[in-house]
């Protein structure tokens, strides 16, 4: 039913089908129909115009009526066609998969044969094929089908090696099945979407392909009709009697042009990619839709946030992602972001600069202020202006941050110029000054490798350089070395401690790790399910935290050198951001939970210094 | 690499591994010859006894889950042999080596086929191991279940439908369906988030228990290793460079590598330090260094170290290292 929803939501696709869908009914109806014998000839009646009386398309060479040859015609080319599809499609798979799913020489024999098939002009292939089993419909049909067969050997053998080397295929051959067994109960089911997406771009095909053959009287044989043959007898009268030729063009144009909408449309439907909305082009700025005007700045922070709430808007389901936080960092000052996945820790950052994709990413609330002017709601060339330059990003995985295609050196030169109006002499120089402060050896070598020629490591450095290339005053860092192994972890981290003190860098580092908060961030906020639940100085909340669930929290976390133990552990999950309960969220996983706890809103509520603050309506600790 | 680490142990052996090695050869097309291989484990010997877990840490790229892969049949050892309670390796029967050792693999999503109900994920491995009929499946699936925190009405959804930590849960459960002595756990919690981490751990704890397993366990987190091991095993460019039982192995690290590694590892309330320069390059696999991996990272590297791979040298009672100059205490 959802298919059919998203296939209707396409109009072109729903006119295929509903023009498809006629023409087959018809076809399938016609020995019922109230037609003429499609093959008695009556020289007297040749060539009579369409709208003649008996005969409503008028009449071909023979005086054989036009209308009902028509309509058998088509019924024989669409069984043809679809016949066709369905043997190319039944035989190219098993040979894709087989290949996809064994590999290794296998896999390389078959797809050689394959790739000689595909090596030959397919109507010069067809041809030979007719020629060496005789003229006919059948052999049309083989013809054509053994044509399209490398499509699909090539379409599912790709699918099927990517899906064979997926860790669900080792478990079956683990739990005892053997090869048939998972290519049929394992690999097909997976695999069959993708066959029929094949299938439904390629009938429009075979059916113009069987045309072709009978066209050139390969196909069909007299009397039989089909839109081809039709033709092919119609083409002497092209001139004289146009209508001949008309009649089972028109209708060969109508089959082929619904069937390839209507491919499209069920490609389009069953994509996973394109139904998640993946193709919908994201808004360059995230969306803004304040219920209410951007609080008033206050202090004279870097960059602070003020209430920001941020949410997912997906069908008719909202995701609070981010509940009104409030965050601010001074100049070479490090604040730690903490939570799970989920928390909205990154989502808070991104929101900053308006990098929330867009749909289905909103802004509802708040403020987000870079030295007192509010970047929430300010215009794309103003926020384009500053992201680099003023606040610059590192994110998790630089493998996928870092384009593949161009040399490291010049992405770096590119980031510096287009903020900059520089040389490219001085912008290179200026990049192998970054690659040497990000500690590079060598970089004068280094700068023309692509990233797939360096380590992770070495990478995440680079975009640590990229992230310096204009000296911004504030770097948020997403999570930046959970990637990376622990011994790099630890170089990436003290570089990250140097050049904010060389630089007066101010960081908001997110991650997930307490051990890498201790060690680098100055203050640490606690999030959990958008809100921040406690926040105070790292090493007071690391010493003596106030929120159950940071106590908690920190006492899952194994330490190194206490040897066999049974580790802590807190029950349940955290709550669905889209359907949030009352009062705390963190009630229904908490040992301390009271009745308080899971009515109305609890409050952050701060110490008087305002150093630390804390969600919680019994903290651990009395903060004062 | 002749010795072999033994405990004094008089448990019968689980597994033992001698001298099983995975070169990686990079073939040509039809044409071209196959050029010479990646290394990606070194001949490695250990012994496993009965109701042992052990370790396996290492950064990405040592070669631990090949050597995994290779225990439970999925590679091809390049030379050496692997004895499964006193038997040769044998994938001959399926059926019959499923029984022996199962797999629970790092990414728990990935690792359950999107297009199956959860009903037919526990059910293939009772079915083609156990051949069990219908009503015996469905009393062995809910005390499964039972024994995991899974609740039966789990049953009938679909994969997409589980949080991280609930899908590795099926995962450990579909292995436990196979009544196997042997679980290998892959990188089981790294998926995972810190607080369902340890719901996973535990759980992984109470079932060897319960079923009286044997464990080898895998992952690059030093604390979690340490805390459910009983002897851990240190890999670097595919060779083992040092085991010993997890209270002293990083206590006090023999080889320079562990010293690394435990050093590197962000830990509350120790100031931040990188503790090696950041110009050393790891080796290179196509290409690898004559006698030891490390020695180009290595502070204590001398001439001998660049020349001749150390062998594994027993150190103390328990504690072996495959170094020449070994840390003291």
């Amino acid at each position: 039913m959802a298919f059919l929803k998203l296939l209707f939501r396409n109009k072109l696709a729903a006119a295929g089908l509903i023009i498809m869908g006629l023409v087959v009914v018809l076809a399938v109806l016609t020995p019922w129909l109230p037609l003429l014998d499609p093959d008695v000839t009556a020289t007297g009646d040749r060539f009579k115009p369409p709208f003649s009386a008996g005969h409503l398309l008028g009449t071909d060479h023979l005086g054989r009526d036009l209308l009902s040859r028509l309509m058998w015609g088509t019924r024989l080319s669409l069984m043809v066609g679809f016949a066709a599809a369905l043997i190319a499609a039944l035989l190219g798979s098993t040979v894709g998969i087989v290949a996809g799913y064994f590999g290794g020489r296998t896999d390389n024999i078959i797809m050689r044969a394959v790739d000689m098939l595909m090596a030959f002009p397919y109507i010069l292939l067809a041809l030979a094929i007719v020629a060496a089993l005789g003229p006919g419909l059948v052999n049309a049909l083989i013809a054509v089908a053994a044509v399209n067969i490398p499509f699909f050997a090539r379409n599912i053998r790709g699918v099927t090696v990517s899906l064979a080397r997926r860790e669900f295929i080792d478990a079956a051959k683990l739990a005892g099945m053997g090869h048939l067994r998972i290519i049929v109960f394992e690999l097909l089911p997976n695999v069959a979407p993708v066959i029929v997406i094949a299938m439904s771009t390629t009938v429009g095909w075979m059916i113009l392909e069987t045309a072709g053959l009978s066209f050139l009287g390969l196909g069909s044989q007299p009397p039989q009709a089909d839109l081809g043959s039709m033709l092919g007898e119609a083409r002497s009268a092209l001139i004289t009697s146009p209508h001949t030729s008309a009649v089972p063009g028109l209708m060969i144009f109508v089959i082929v042009m619904s069937i390839n909408l209507l491919g499209d449309g069920v490609r389009d439907a069953l994509d996973p990619r394109l139904r998640s909305g993946a193709l919908t082009r994201p808004r360059a700025v995230t969306q803004i839709d304040r219920q209410q005007p951007a609080p008033e700045a206050d202090g004279a922070s870097l960059l602070a946030l003020q209430d920001l709430s941020t949410e997912f808007r997906v069908a008719k389901r909202t995701y609070k992602a981010v509940r009104h936080v409030n965050l601010h960092v001074a100049p070479g000052e490090c604040l730690g972001v903490i939570g799970e996945s989920g928390s909205g820790k990154s989502v808070t950052a991104l929101s900053i600069m308006g990098l929330v994709a867009s749909p289905p990413g909103v802004i509802t609330g708040g403020a987000g202020r870079f030295e007192g002017q509010d970047l929430i709601g300010a215009s794309y060339e103003t926020l384009r202006a500053m992201r680099g330059d003023k606040v610059a990003y590192i994110f998790q995985d630089p493998l996928s941050t870092l384009h593949p295609l161009y040399r490291v050196g010049d992405q770096l030169c590119e980031a510096i110029r287009s903020h900059h109006k520089v040389t490219a002499r001085e912008a290179r120089t200026r990049a192998l000054e970054l690659l040497a402060a990000v500690r590079i050896p060598n970089p004068e070598s280094r700068i023309d490798n692509y990233p797939h020629e360096m380590s992770g490591g070495m990478r995440q450095r680079v975009s640590i350089a990229m992230a310096l290339a204009n000296d911004p005053e504030v770097i948020i860092a997403d999570e930046p070395t959970t990637a990376l192994d622990v011994t790099v972890q630890a170089q990436i981290l003290s570089l990250l401690n140097d050049l904010r003190r060389e630089r007066q860098l101010a960081i908001i580092f997110i991650t997930h790790d307490f051990g890498v908060v201790a060690q680098l961030c100055d203050r640490v906020a606690v999030m959990y399910a958008g809100q921040i639940v406690e926040e105070g100085p790292s090493q007071a909340i690391l010493d003596r935290p106030a929120h159950p669930y940071a106590k908690r929290l920190m006492a899952c976390v194994p330490d190194l050198g206490q040897g066999r133990r049974e580790l802590e552990a807190i029950p349940g999950l955290p709550p669905a951001v889209d359907r949030l309960p009352d009062g705390c969220a963190f009630a229904e996983r908490c040992n301390k939970a009271s009745q308080a706890c899971r009515v109305g809103s609890i409050e952050l509520v701060g110490t008087s210094d305002g150093r630390r603050a804390v969600r919680c309506l019994d903290p651990e600790e009395s903060l004062s | 690499m002749t010795q072999t680490p033994e405990r004094d142990d008089q448990r019968p052996l689980a597994l033992k591994i001698e001298g099983v090695s995975k070169t990686f050869g990079q073939p040509g097309g039809l044409l071209q010859k196959a050029r010479p291989g990646v290394r990606a484990v070194q001949p490695v010997t250990l012994s496993i006894p009965r109701g042992e877990t052990l370790g396996l840490v290492g950064e990405s790229g040592c070669g631990k889950s090949t050597l995994a892969r290779m225990l439970v049949g999925l590679l091809e050892p390049s030379s050496g042999r692997i004895e499964i309670d006193g038997k040769a390796l044998n994938t001959g029967d399926p059926a019959a080596f499923g029984r022996l050792i199962q797999y629970v693999f790092q990414d728990p999503i990935s690792s359950l086929n999107p297009r199956k109900s959860i009903r037919q994920i526990m059910e293939t491995p009772l079915k083609r191991l156990h051949a069990m009929g219908r009503k015996d499946r469905e009393a062995r699936i809910r005390e499964i279940f039972d024994s995991v925190n899974l609740r039966e009405e789990f049953l009938d959804r679909y994969p997409h439908e589980f949080s991280g930590g609930q899908a590795q849960r099926i995962g450990i459960a579909r292995a436990l369906a196979a009544s196997p002595q042997i679980m290998i756990l892959d990188e089981p919690v790294s998926a995972l988030d810190v607080s369902v981490q340890a719901q996973v751990l535990n759980l992984l704890a109470r079932l060897k228990e319960t079923y009286d397993l044997t464990y080898i366990f895998i992952t690059h987190d030093l604390a979690v290793v340490e805390a459910v091991s009983e002897r851990i095993v240190v890999l670097y460019f595919g060779s083992v460079v040092e085991v010993g039982p997890a209270e002293n192995i990083f206590k006090s690290p023999r080889h320079p590598y562990t010293k690394l590694l435990a050093s590197s590892a962000p830990v509350v309330g120790r100031p931040l330090a990188a503790p090696e320069q950041s110009h050393t390059e790891l080796p290179d696999p196509l290409n690898p260094p004559p006698g030891c991996a490390f020695a180009g990272r290595c502070p204590r590297a001398s001439q001998p170290c660049r020349t001749i791979a150390p062998p594994l040298t027993p150190i103390g009672d328990e504690q072996f290292a495959a170094c020449h100059f070994p840390l003291e205490d």
